[in-house]
């Protein structure tokens, strides 16, 4: 691998990226599967970076999976759409910055269609105003919370207290990103870093000190792709979409998969667990498969936030391992209890990749 | 009074005209920007259909030029026209002439554009172009790490008939030139095998047919899909995904070396020369003929001509063909 050439491309895909004064507006899933990560990005970016991050109680999914299930139809999704982007506008706000990644890609494909389509944008406006008696504008600046948490890595990496290096050796950790479909593949002007080698993850990884491997599946889907498990026959694919970026990346043995799509982390991390029941087989080598964590959930871990209180208990796949390749105290005890203390309950240990309890 | 003839472009097409102008009697000049005369074909091993050295044909050519005015490292900045005449400005000296010919070639098409075939990333990907300069210095090709490759794929049309780059025609040379570099890997390294992925194979010339099918005879294997992205693997191998559209099914490979089969672009300068002659461009950014079926040759603007590879992908006959027309139409013109 040439890292200048890998420079170069980085360097043609860079795009503007608000400094304050956020709107923003949640995952619909994120929230069900790990539930403390977008606690986590607002505590970083209110309470470490001290940045004004304005949410709507009011906003609603983008209906990004409804749309690429072709059950919402596209008139519907725009429509959605200029009401989240209304939402920011009365609450006095411009920058928008969705957690999601289909999301994302969503309010991206709209910007572009209305860009490209005025007479869909007048529609829009029209049903809009119907519907709700709304008007909107679009976005002064539109990024996604890993672009933002992109563009304070630095900030974030000096207020660390951790590295992403191991403590017995002093070398680098290896960690593989894994970047959501919809994030740049459809726009790659929209990402920082193109569609095919963005750096949007590796930026992050590179400033905790990590080592970036690139492995030849990279850039294959999670195992998400909205066909792929919504409907349930395919399921097949959705685990077998995973099964070989698993294989794929098993030679380099990475100590940590990256992520920034809340469907990705999920996929990564729950299909592991599956595949170690199904098949009796992890993709480490001592049987406790990769740690998955998301942009933010890595943030916060480095910045010394407490795993438990950003519900890493939640991730299938143990964190501990990394946790002890860093270095980072943590309290077993703890790991099942909620906010106010109370006893959680633990959780059935799996048969094939070690359980911490 | 000798009438004189300002060339753009020291390429196949370039010399030719010049040639054949100075033979009709006409003082040429002849600007190239680098310092050697040839143009691609100059850095060219060897040629299709029949693996003549290039050398060769640029030899016969730059050796035939009579008292032609080569000025080689001189870039043109400008050309106006004045009084009837036309006033070439080149590295900060200024050239009178009564007619100009364009002969500004092409570029190849940068292939890190198509960042998904990891040209400038992975050190065994790597160009038609780069794999003549490996025949020219060594015979053969070998991976960056010097080891004999034992499985090559030829990848055709990267940076033709693709919308995606901004490159939806066809550069017409590059499947015969995949063809012929296929055939020599075979010659150089027998036991090496070698995938060429085609969209279709345009044979269109004397020879190329028969090419084929010697490549064919030679163990080629000749796979009908595209390229969808490759990877770097351990070993700096490449792994390389693609559709067999005739066998309907996905493939993934790996090999020691993937060459793209880089086509044509248009010179990024020429447009800036043409926009000086008020010379329009075709679809493609190549320049514009009055008449591209009776009058492939003339411009728009009196005393403007063009010839060669700046008005589209040609191979070196065609070129020589119309490098001939042109310096006709430039005699008739001056001698009106």
């Amino acid at each position: 691998m040439k890292l200048e050439g890998k420079r170069k491309i980085w360097n043609e895909y860079q795009k503007e990226i608000a400094d304050d004064k956020y709107f923003y507006v949640r995952s619909c899933i994120r929230q069900a599967v790990f539930p403390g990560s977008e606690n986590t990005y607002l505590r970083i970016m209110r309470d470490v970076l001290k940045k004004d991050v304005h949410e709507s109680a009011h906003h609603t999914t983008c209906t990004g999976i409804g749309y690429h299930t072709e059950v919402v139809p596209f008139e519907t999704i725009q429509t959605v759409v200029a009401r989240n982007f209304a939402l920011m506008r009365e609450a006095g706000y411009e920058n928008y910055t969705p957690s999601c990644v289909t999301s994302f890609g969503i309010y991206t494909e709209v910007l572009d269609t209305w860009h490209h389509f005025p007479e869909e944008r007048k529609r829009t406006a029209e049903y809009l105003k119907k519907a709700t008696q709304r008007d909107f504008q679009e976005p002064g600046n539109m990024a996604h919370t890993s672009d933002i948490i992109y563009k304070f890595r630095h900030q974030i990496a000096e207020k660390s207290k951790y590295k992403l290096i191991n403590k017995a050796t002093g070398l680098p950790l290896k960690v593989v990103d894994h970047i959501g479909c919809h994030y740049a593949k459809m726009f790659p002007a929209k990402g920082i870093g193109g569609a095919e080698h963005p750096h949007v993850l590796a930026g992050l990884i590179e400033a905790f000190g990590g080592e970036v491997i690139d492995y030849p599946e990279r850039r294959h889907c999670c195992g998400f792709g909205f066909r792929q498990y919504f409907i349930k026959a395919n399921r097949g694919y959705s685990i077998a979409a995973s099964k070989k970026k698993f294989e794929s990346m098993e030679p380099y043995q990475p100590d940590l998969i990256l992520t920034n799509c809340p469907g990705c982390n999920f996929f990564m991390d729950r299909w592991q667990y599956a595949l170690a029941e199904m098949e009796g087989k992890t993709y480490d080598t001592k049987g406790n498969g990769i740690p998955v964590l998301a942009y933010e959930e890595l943030a916060g871990l480095m910045l010394g936030f407490d795993p438990w209180e950003m519900g890493l208990q939640m991730h299938q796949v143990g964190i501990e391992t990394l946790m002890d390749k860093i270095g980072i105290p943590y309290n077993l005890n703890e790991k099942y209890k909620g906010a106010k203390g109370e006893d959680l309950g633990v959780p059935e240990s799996p048969r094939n990749i070690n359980f911490y309890k | 009074m000798t009438k004189t003839v300002a060339i753009i472009g020291g390429g196949v097409a370039g010399l030719e005209t010049a040639k054949q102008l100075n033979s009709l009697g006409y003082s040429v000049k002849l600007f190239e920007k680098s310092n050697t005369l040839g143009g691609h074909v100059a850095k060219w091993d060897r040629l299709f259909p029949n693996k003549r050295h290039a050398s060769e044909v640029v030899s016969s050519l730059t050796l035939s030029q009579g008292n032609t005015q080569t000025l080689v490292g001189t870039t043109v900045s400008s050309i106006k026209r004045q009084h009837g005449n036309f006033i070439i400005s080149a590295n900060s000296n200024n050239h009178e002439a009564d007619a100009v010919v364009l002969a500004t070639g092409f570029e190849l098409f940068p292939a890190e554009k198509k960042e998904e075939y990891g040209y400038g990333l992975f050190e065994n990907v790597i160009t038609s172009a780069d794999l003549e300069q490996m025949f020219i210095k060594h015979g053969k090709p070998a991976m960056a790490s010097g080891h004999k490759p034992v499985r090559i794929a030829f990848i055709h049309c990267v940076g033709s008939r693709d919308e995606k780059v901004n490159r939806p025609y066809c550069s017409k040379v590059c499947c015969v030139t995949a063809v012929k570099q296929a055939i020599e890997v075979k010659e150089a390294i027998p036991n090496c095998e070698v995938f060429c992925f085609y969209m279709d194979l345009r044979m269109f010339g004397p020879g190329y047919e028969d090419l084929y099918k010697e490549a064919q005879s030679k163990g080629v294997t000749f796979i009908r899909g595209r390229l969808s992205e490759s990877s770097e693997i351990e070993g700096g191998r490449v792994q390389i995904k693609a559709e067999d559209t005739l066998a309907s099914t996905p493939l993934k490979m790996s090999v020691d070396i993937v060459v793209l089969m880089v086509g044509m672009s248009p010179q990024l300068d020429t447009s800036k020369l043409a926009a000086d002659l008020g010379l329009s461009l075709n679809a493609d950014g190549f320049i514009a003929a009055t008449d591209l079926h009776t009058n492939p040759t003339e411009t728009t603007t009196k005393g403007v001509f063009v010839t060669g590879a700046c008005t589209g992908p040609n191979n070196i006959t065609d070129t020589v063909n119309a490098a001939k027309a042109t310096a006709l139409d430039v005699h008739n013109y001056l001698s009106r």
